[in-house]
């Protein structure tokens, strides 16, 4: 019989209904093309860095660390898109501000000392308060004004930079201590990037979060129904507010990573577009744009595609003038394979085949 | 919980208010023969500092300084330049307009400051209907500006180009003082071929696509490259960003390839070149392996060349007040200017060759 | 058979302005109209009459243009019209009046009485002006042709409207709910704006809930039930009791088949009432109220439909923005502004529409199932898997909810699986006091019956509950006691041998009859 068949395509169409199928194919294809292309790059190597530790080298490792500030920024990003029905465009404004306040903190309005004024940790949690106040911010504009997400937080997205550099009387502050660059480098002794080890602490952190509280229910519940989640005792209002002001820690973390990288700021490119990648990799996540219902895996899964896209297009030697338009090219694959339209047909592609099979 | 809220509000709103009064008072109590001598000194001194060779420009200003007093009659000017807090190149431009085109010297100046056309086109606009003497103008793009200028001409009103240029018929303006990027650009490529490496295996990491920075540093290298059988390993754009560039030379260190020259066409983006090169441990600077190259004279970058991390920095000088303040004197005086287009003074600096002095002379 | 198909004397037929022949409109799983007639003469204002499902709607959506018809005629004026779009409508002088002004509230008044049909950009806006005021005169509607329209009140913005609507020389005019957004003196106005039409040889159809605004200002009384045809009369010939019976499809005479079968509440001596409000409104528009309810007892709220029974129980729950009164728990003075206030004080509550209020669509069955139960339990202590499940297990069979698993999402259940959850949702959170508004609608028989049957198990294990139904069986079978609604205002109490079909119909009705207790 044919038994076997016909179940490997009943899977086969399963696979495709599945959240997981956009992201793992558009990683598989990814993954293909750079192994028959050119199979070095997923060479990983030792090398020794500048201040003499044994480090990892190679694309693979060069992923792991620059998309880990993306997924950061998804794990936020799903929060308030999945509560909200919208997204947070101020993300790279507001990176800007909590790097720069960090960094303002940490040299004390002395912009060229390059010594600390305080632990770095204290200068974070510090950042982390700033961030999470500017997302409570747009999340009374959207929870209370009802405002669109996407315009309410286009004020901070207008003005952030700007709040960025006033913070520090728009000078360029140089950190010159070495712990500081670990965070966005390498601690000494372990050979994988810290920005990763972060993004795998905040991974940690918030599938325990999901897994101990109400934070995903309450948040879908809220996303799909706010009359029933009102009627069910919750304050819609409150959650809204909750999820921008968890974008806002992610927003923290990430000014973090991206101000230790260089130990300094540029406040009007630092972070510069990222909303748009966090929200991409939301999509690519296979999350519904227009709130409810969330992965969270899949949303970080999304973020590293987003950066496996991007170094393999830097390996390539993409020209620049074109390297917007084959990103372009790769997004609305990828978005248009997640459509409904789409994957019905897959679907009914499937279950013909399945029928084919019988016959 | 709640009346806590709301108590610390008012005190919230309490302290604003006081602290907006004190403001306000201590502009009004401020002895304004103080602030006249404090202004009118410094834009002296600044541009002494900038122009260091022309020593009758600060004999100008410190004249201008005096002239206004005589007449009584300010000098209306509208200033449309980009958003300072685009790069601290635009911040020390500001700066050192705002210092120049002061009451102390003579001067009524508005800014306004956008990094799109269309809106600094009706600034412009603006400050036509408003009637200014002069309009100073650093285009965000090069075309688009023909009927404004017209209709500036029309109006009597005169225009002044700063810092970037336009495609526009130069009957429409007065003169346009510029930095000429493709100089900086050559300035920097003679330097590398001084340099008589072995061989040239160089990362060009450029700025934003189609930015005039971008175009004249760019075909600087990619002709010399091209002429000298140099090898460009990659050349990608960073859109002048510290972390793309940081990636970018990630990328080619994964690959494998080797290179001994990084050509970033601004600080910032060499600046993220290295933080790439630390953490790979490849050595770079006077002493290492690979050459650095960066642009704008950024303090920091002046500073890593001196500590000898960097090798050559060229200046984009982003002091042209003590320019236009020349040219508005003759014009005032009725007399004219012979060359319309003026180049200003741009200088390299190499690691070996620097001293504390430039630093803290042409930081930004 | 329910239906009583009237033979009325048409009257001469050139007074006949429109006429609608036989309309049939099927929609998927719904016959919505199955041939219906209904005839509007000059200078009549009639009524439309029906409750929920009856297909007035329909047939207004179908009249203007918004449905198009499956089978049928309209004739205006004797002629045989087409309408498939409410341009069309408008062209044969059909016009509209919705009770959400669909105007533009930033243009000027002659702006909006000319938008649509100006003479392009050429227009001669003086002229025009000239000509708004002159119609705004003429109908006595206080405004100014050069007003922004959002300066006018609610009630003079409709008049605007109508003022449009007899502009483009409409024969037919369709006020669809005007007076439910204004006040007494507003109506008042509006009414004599009616009546003015009226004597222009206008022909109104006026859709309202109030009984005592169609007997103020109409004619005659066509009333539909189920997508069918009750009957039309002349309004001095149709006494409000009979009304109320036709639009609930009982007839008077019917009532001594179930009388006696009535339930019965004995309430314990020196027990206070479980639930107790005094003066209790909210900003949806009911006058404050009295009401409690008793351990174990059943009562339920009645009236037609728009009679604001539904917004007496959200003003308990807190649904609504409560404005006045007091509320007492078991005695004790409580406050409740939202709904976990209720739900804290073992209050739960079934929304009357189920797909907005109630079910979380996208869910799955067992987390739509724990939903209250898990807001009242707290944020940092989620059920853990296996107790999820056990609830989930425990209700779905406890209530034969089929669904293919617990982890369907809620929204490819059958309307009354739908409802059964949401019910378990409420008998999760263990209440005191359990309120039922329409939990019997639109679903199967069966359900309903298994839901009266959980009503009555419920509250002989201690529980009180409120229940509304829009079929008045339903309620007599099951409450001990009603509260009787009419316009916003609850105009009775019913207990004991009252509990009967004739009497809550007489008390609905209001007016002539005196016996309404209040």
């Amino acid at each position: 019989m044919q038994n076997h068949k016909s179940g490997f395509s009943a899977f086969l169409g399963k696979l495709v209904r599945q959240q997981y199928f956009i992201p793992l194919t558009a990683l598989v294809l990814l993954a293909l093309f750079n192994l028959i292309a050119d199979p070095a790059f997923f060479k990983i190597s030792i090398t020794t860095n500048s201040a003499g530790n044994a480090v990892l080298s190679g694309t693979p490792i060069t992923i792991l660390d620059y998309g880990s500030e993306l997924a950061i920024l998804a794990i936020g990003m799903t929060l308030v898109t999945s509560a909200s029905k919208g997204q947070d465009i101020s993300v790279g404004a507001a990176v800007a501000i909590a790097g720069s306040f960090i960094l303002r903190m940490l040299c004390g309005g002395d912009s060229s000392s390059g010594t600390l004024h305080m632990p770095i940790i204290c200068a974070f949690l510090l950042g982390c308060v700033v961030a999470m106040l500017f997302g409570a911010f747009n999340g009374v504009l959207v929870a209370f004004f009802k405002i669109q997400p996407m315009i309410a937080t286009l004020i901070l997205y207008t003005a952030g930079r700007s709040i960025a550099a006033w913070f520090n009387n728009n000078e360029l502050p140089i950190i010159k201590d070495a712990t500081f660059s670990y965070i966005g480098g390498f601690i000494p002794g372990i050979p994988i990037p810290t920005p990763f080890f972060i993004a795998v602490l905040c991974m940690v952190i918030i599938t325990l979060v999901l897994r101990f509280t109400n934070l995903r229910l309450y948040t879908e519940a809220v996303g799909i129904n706010e009359n029933s989640a009102r009627l069910n005792g919750l304050n819609p209002s409150a959650i809204k507010i909750l999820s921008f002001v968890i974008l806002g820690l992610c927003v923290a973390v990430v000014g973090l990573i991206k101000v230790s990288r260089v130990s300094s700021i540029n406040y009007s490119v630092i972070a510069k577009d990222i909303e748009m990648d966090a929200i991409l990799a939301v999509a690519l996540g296979g999350n519904s744009l227009s709130g409810g219902k969330f992965n969270m895996a899949t949303s970080v899964m999304g973020a590293y595609i987003i950066q496996f896209l991007t170094q393999t297009l830097y390996k390539y030697k993409v020209p620049s003038e074109a390297l917007p338009a084959y990103k372009a090219v790769v997004v609305i694959l990828l978005v248009v394979m997640s459509a409904p339209t789409v994957r019905e047909y897959f679907s009914n592609l499937m279950k013909k085949i399945k029928v084919k099979e019988a016959a | 919980m709640k009346k806590k809220l709301a108590l610390l509000l008012v005190a919230g709103m309490t302290m604003a208010s006081v602290i907006g009064c004190g403001g306000n008072s201590a502009e009004t109590t401020a002895p304004a023969a103080d602030t006249t001598t404090d202004e009118a000194e410094a834009p002296a001194a600044d541009t002494a500092a900038d122009t260091a060779d022309t020593a009758d420009t600060a004999d100008a200003a410190t004249d201008e300084a005096e002239a206004p007093a005589a007449s009584g009659e300010l000098i209306k000017v509208g200033i449309i330049n980009n958003d300072p807090n685009e790069s601290s190149y635009r911040t020390a431009n500001d700066a050192d307009l705002k210092a120049t085109f002061c009451e102390e010297n003579g001067y009524d100046a508005s800014f306004a400051y956008s990094l799109k056309n269309e809106e600094q086109i009706n600034a412009a606009q603006q400050f036509i209907q408003d009637g200014v003497d002069y309009l100073l103008l650093s285009a965000a793009d090069t075309s688009g500006w023909d009927s404004v200028l017209q209709d500036a001409q029309a109006n009597g009103v005169r225009v002044i180009l700063f810092d970037r240029t336009i495609d526009a018929d130069p009957s429409l303006y007065e003169a346009s003082i510029v930095s000429d990027m493709r100089a900086e650009g050559d300035k920097a490529v003679e330097w590398m071929k001084s340099q008589n490496l072995d061989e040239y295996n160089i990362i060009h990491i450029q700025g934003v696509m189609g930015s005039a920075a971008q175009i004249g540093r760019s075909d600087a290298l990619t002709e010399t490259a091209a002429a000298e059988g140099w090898n460009i390993v990659m050349e990608q754009t960073a859109n002048w960003n510290a972390e793309e560039a940081q990636q970018i030379v990630q990328s080619v260190i994964d690959s494998g390839e080797s290179f001994n020259v990084i050509y970033a066409e601004n600080d910032n983006m060499a600046q993220g070149a290295v933080a790439a090169l630390d953490s790979a441990g490849i050595t770079h600077g006077v002493d290492g392996d690979v050459k650095i190259i960066g642009f704008d004279t950024n303090k920091f970058a002046l500073e890593e060349l001196l500590a000898g991390n960097w090798n050559y920095d060229g200046q984009c000088n982003p002091f042209q007040s003590s320019y236009i303040n020349d040219i508005i004197k003759t014009l005032e005086s009725g007399g004219t200017i012979s060359e319309k287009t003026i180049i200003m003074d741009e200088k390299g600096f190499d690691a070996e060759t620097i001293t504390q002095e430039d630093v803290d002379t042409y930081g930004i | 058979m329910i239906l009583e198909k009237q033979e009325v004397d048409l009257g001469v037929s050139e007074d006949i302005v429109l006429k609608m022949r036989n309309i049939h409109k099927r929609f998927p799983g719904v016959y919505a109209l199955q041939g219906v007639d209904f005839t509007l003469r000059r200078g009549e204002i009639h009524a439309l009459m029906g409750e929920n499902g009856a297909g007035k709607s329909t047939l207004i959506k179908v009249l203007t243009g918004v449905y198009t018809k499956d089978e049928g005629e309209i004739s205006i004026e004797g002629k045989t019209v087409a309408i498939h779009s409410p341009q069309q409508a408008q062209n044969a002088g059909i016009s509209t009046v919705y009770q959400e002004i669909t105007l533009c509230p930033n243009l000027s008044v002659a702006e909006n009485m000319y938008i649509g049909r100006t003479a392009g950009i050429r227009q001669n806006w003086k002229k025009v002006n000239a000509d708004a005021d002159k119609i705004l005169q003429s109908l006595d509607i206080p405004a100014k042709a050069t007003q922004q329209l959002s300066s006018c009140s609610i009630a003079v913005q409709q008049m605007v409207a109508i003022a449009r609507a007899v502009d483009m020389d409409c024969k037919v005019l369709i006020l669809d709910e005007p007076t439910s957004s204004l006040d007494e003196q507003e109506v008042a106005k509006l009414f004599k704006l009616m009546r003015d039409l009226k004597a222009r040889g206008v022909g109104i159809i006026f859709v309202t809930h109030f009984l005592d605004q169609v007997y103020e200002v109409c004619d005659r009384i066509t009333v539909m039930r189920d997508g069918q045809l009750v009957g039309e009369y002349v309004i001095e010939d149709l006494p409000r009791v009979q009304l109320v019976s036709k639009m609930l499809g009982k007839e008077l005479n019917d009532m001594d088949d179930i009388s006696g079968e009535y339930q019965t509440y004995e309430r314990k001596e020196g027990e206070a009432p479980v639930f107790e409000a005094q003066g209790l409104a909210s900003d949806s528009g009911i006058k404050p109220f009295d009401f409690h309810i008793n351990k174990g007892e059943v009562n339920g709220f009645t009236g037609l439909l728009g009679s604001g029974r539904s917004e007496c129980v959200r003003a308990i729950f807190g649904a609504d923005r409560v404005t006045h009164g007091s509320v007492k728990m078991n005695g004790k003075p409580v406050k409740i502004t939202k709904p976990i206030d209720a739900m804290r004080n073992g209050i739960a509550y079934l929304p009357e529409d189920r797909k907005v209020d109630g079910i979380v669509g996208d869910l799955s069955v067992r987390d739509n199932l724990i939903l209250a139960a898990q807001v009242l339990k707290g944020f940092m202590k989620p059920f853990s898997k296996a107790e999820a499940n056990k609830f989930a297990d425990e209700y779905i069979k406890l209530l034969s909810i089929k669904t293919a698993s617990a982890d369907t999402p809620i929204k490819s259940l059958s309307g009354g699986n739908q409802q059964k959850v949401i019910v378990a949702r409420w008998l999760l959170t263990h209440p005191e006091y359990l309120i039922l508004d329409e939990p019997t609608r639109g679903i199967d028989v069966g359900t309903k019956t298994d839901i009266q049957k959980l009503v009555l198990k419920l509250a002989s294990e201690g529980m009180s509950v409120t229940f509304i139904s829009s079929e008045l069986d339903e309620m007599l079978r099951t409450c001990s006691r009603l509260v009787v609604m009419r316009d916003l205002n609850v105009v009775g109490e019913l207990t004991g041998a009252d509990m009967n079909q004739s009497k809550v119909m007489s008390t609905i009705a209001g007016g002539e009859k005196k016996n309404a207790e209040s």
